[in-house]
């Protein structure tokens, strides 16, 4: 049995948060815009098991991570078109059809995985980068400037997306459409237009955040993201709908699911026991939603589609 | 009905794809579903957790609340049923069956309450915070079966599993030389009830009247946070209910954990919703439609053996079921204000509450209401 509480046990389960925070942020700043427009998509699950197989298989067939993600962002655009049609244009109940959308990842992944790969093949998937000077610091450098390349990317897009979303003309509209869509409307901003980029947007950093799980894990399997999507929904409303919010809440979820597979490494918790500590994020996201429902406005035209002959 | 013909060619065009020929494919699906009494039992028994999850999502929906914690629902009303089987052994059957399922509506139902509570009094969103109770029913439930509720015969391996329960508990099979057993009654009597409840009952009117329109209701003092509470209560007792018949109907007569939580629940807190927007969110409906995908579920295990082409396949296809229903729900209301030669707006304001109003409003109430809290 090992001790948790020595620095460099310490410094690796806080290096490991931030790499597992990184499909959460990446998916809840992706769902953040969508919601800041009016657009739930439920179907962030489904997404990622989407962009995760594919850039697993690509990365499998080619040998080369660029084009497992490059076909995940293809994947997460196409995924998106689905949406935007089912839920703009057929203005489709939006929790609704976000389960199409997970109950149809989970079984085509499942499916195509089955087929296609049948036995888990490791890929070879990004390597480290080490930003130069920074990763040198002592203990610092270990935990923030020793990571593959989405998570930089993920968090570099933290003030991109509050940059975008509040200070620029397209992140105006984004506001608009999701607070007041007929007074939008009414000032020439297309809803549709914006909600179809928005959720285009969602979709591939949802698809790109399943793609970053499998090159870091390095394999897939039935349900790899267990849950992981539904959890990053959940982040948006924990963060209120702001990217530095969902970052915190991303961060927070990471070290906590780093700290379990770590106590459960050291053999410090096993088997009956880290299923229950296996329960603390899910928990945690309930006691959160209780204490911060009530006090965070949602963008008030959420899940309601816009029709203009109405 | 277009809808699963839309789904069903897309389901032929991935068959093509997978290099299996659709028309035997198809063959080897309705066989393996319909094909013998054998079959038919097997695709009753797949249908049971879909039609009462089903049944409890229709009365979730109806009163306004989006319940997606079926899953979570069907853990928790085994658990408790598990629980009562293993406290009580050596009651006769007469009384531990009815206490079994009984068990599992209590599990169930406050599994459902809990969100239904935390959406009334604290607004927090149920469709989150059902899906969060599924994750934590789904490792409790791991934990459960690796501690406390352990297979203590298993030896060195363990195995996710308890015990085999009493034989007091098992479901009685039904005459003739199948499957099948009482579990398919209890489903179609709390159809039944459901739509007692629903459309017979001063309740099922507040109910469907509050999910109409919650400030309304609220306006006219009906208690709006109860029927909140009650819906997903309900709904979460009939998931419940499930969960037991999953448990006691099983040809293991264990409570098992093998291959995640799905593996148990066979995912029918999530098809079960298929299955009731299937049905029109009507319980008597969803009886012929659980019926059906629970055949799509016995007959993708038939293509499975028959065509390699793996089970998944039927996951996906409801999924893409769901999409086309819910894309055409607002297609053929739309329609039917048009034929009717009347405006949507004019319709839906001047509306009083019908006996049996369209699913569209009552889950476009629902999900407004959702996103409200």
């Amino acid at each position: 049995m090992g001790d948790f509480f020595t620095i460099s046990v310490l410094v690796a389960t806080l290096a490991s948060g931030i790499r597992l925070a990184t499909p959460f942020l990446l998916a809840g700043l992706g769902e953040t815009i969508g919601q800041r427009s009016g657009v739930l998509n439920l179907g962030v699950e489904g997404v990622m098991l989407l962009g995760a197989f594919s850039a697993y298989y690509i990365t499998l067939e080619t040998g080369s991570a660029v084009y497992g993600i490059l076909g995940a962002i293809f994947v997460g655009l196409v995924m998106g078109l689905v949406y935007a049609f089912i839920t703009l244009i057929m203005q489709a109940q939006q929790g609704i059809s976000g389960i199409g959308i997970y109950l149809f990842g989970l079984g085509f992944t499942d499916l195509l995985f089955q087929k296609n790969v049948g036995t888990p093949k490791p890929i070879r998937g990004l390597g480290e980068v080490h930003i130069p000077l920074l990763s040198d610091i002592p203990k610092i450098g270990e935990i923030f400037f020793q990571h593959s390349l989405p998570v930089y990317f993920a968090f570099a897009l933290v003030p991109l997306v509050w940059f975008m979303i509040n200070k620029t003309t397209f992140g105006l509209n984004i506001r608009a459409v999701g607070e007041t869509p007929e007074a939008a409307d009414t000032l020439g901003v297309s809803v549709n237009m914006t909600r179809l980029a928005t959720t285009l947007i969602g979709s591939t950093m949802a698809s790109l955040a399943g793609a970053a799980l499998a090159l870091e894990v390095g394999i897939f399997q039935q349900n790899l993201t267990s849950g992981q999507g539904f959890i990053a929904i959940a982040l948006v409303y924990f963060g209120a709908w702001r990217s530095y919010g969902v970052m915190l809440g991303a961060l927070l979820f990471g070290v906590v699911q780093a700290t379990v597979l770590q106590l459960k490494t050291l053999g410090i918790v096993e088997g009956a026991n880290s299923s229950l500590l296996a329960m603390a994020p899910a928990v945690l996201t309930i006691v959160v939603l209780a204490i911060v429902s009530r006090r965070v406005a949602a963008p008030s035209a959420l899940t309601r589609p816009f029709d203009r002959s109405a | 009905m277009g809808a699963v013909v839309v789904a069903l060619s897309l389901g032929a065009v991935m068959l093509l794809a997978l290099g299996a020929n659709p028309i035997t494919g198809y063959a080897a699906l309705i066989d393996g579903a319909f094909g013998g009494w054998d079959e038919l039992a097997d695709t009753s028994i797949k249908a049971m957790p879909l039609l009462l999850v089903g049944v409890g999502i229709c009365i979730a929906f109806r009163a306004g609340v989006i319940n997606i914690g079926g899953e979570g629902q069907i853990i928790a009303g085994a658990i408790v049923s598990t629980v009562f089987a293993l406290a009580l052994p050596d009651l006769s059957r007469v009384l531990l069956v009815p206490l079994v399922l009984v068990g599992g509506a209590i599990g169930g139902g406050i599994w459902g309450a809990i969100p239904g509570v935390l959406k009334a009094y604290a607004g927090v969103n149920e469709i989150l915070s059902t899906i969060m109770m599924n994750l934590v029913a789904a490792q409790f439930l791991s934990f459960l079966l690796q501690d406390l509720l352990t297979d203590k015969a298993s030896g060195a391996i363990k195995i996710q599993q308890t015990e085999r329960l009493t034989d007091n508990a098992d479901l009685p099979l039904l005459p003739g030389d199948t499957r099948l057993h009482l579990g398919v009654m209890i489903a179609i009597l709390i159809a039944v009830l459901g739509h007692i409840l629903l459309f017979r009952s001063a309740l099922g009117v507040r109910l469907r009247a509050v999910g109409h329109n919650a400030n309304a209701s609220r306006y006219a003092g009906m208690p709006v946070k109860r029927s909140i509470v009650q819906a997903l209560a309900f709904s979460g007792a009939c998931a419940g209910v499930a969960g037991a018949v999953l448990v006691f109907g099983s040809e293991s007569h264990r409570l098992i954990a093998e291959g995640g939580a799905s593996g148990f629940t066979q995912s029918a807190g999530f098809n079960g919703i298929v299955a009731a927007l299937f049905g029109g969110l009507s319980p008597l409906a969803v009886i012929p439609a659980s019926f059906f995908f629970g055949g799509m579920l016995t007959g993708g295990i038939a293509l499975q053996q028959e065509l390699q082409v793996p089970a998944a396949l039927i996951v996906a296809l409801n999924g893409i079921v769901v999409l086309f229903v819910v894309s055409s729900l607002k297609l053929q209301t739309r329609l039917r204000s048009w034929a009717e030669g009347v405006g949507s707006r004019t319709s839906r304001g001047n509306e009083s509450l019908p006996p049996e109003d369209p699913p569209e409003l009552a889950v476009s109430a629902a999900v407004s209401e959702a996103s409200d809290g």
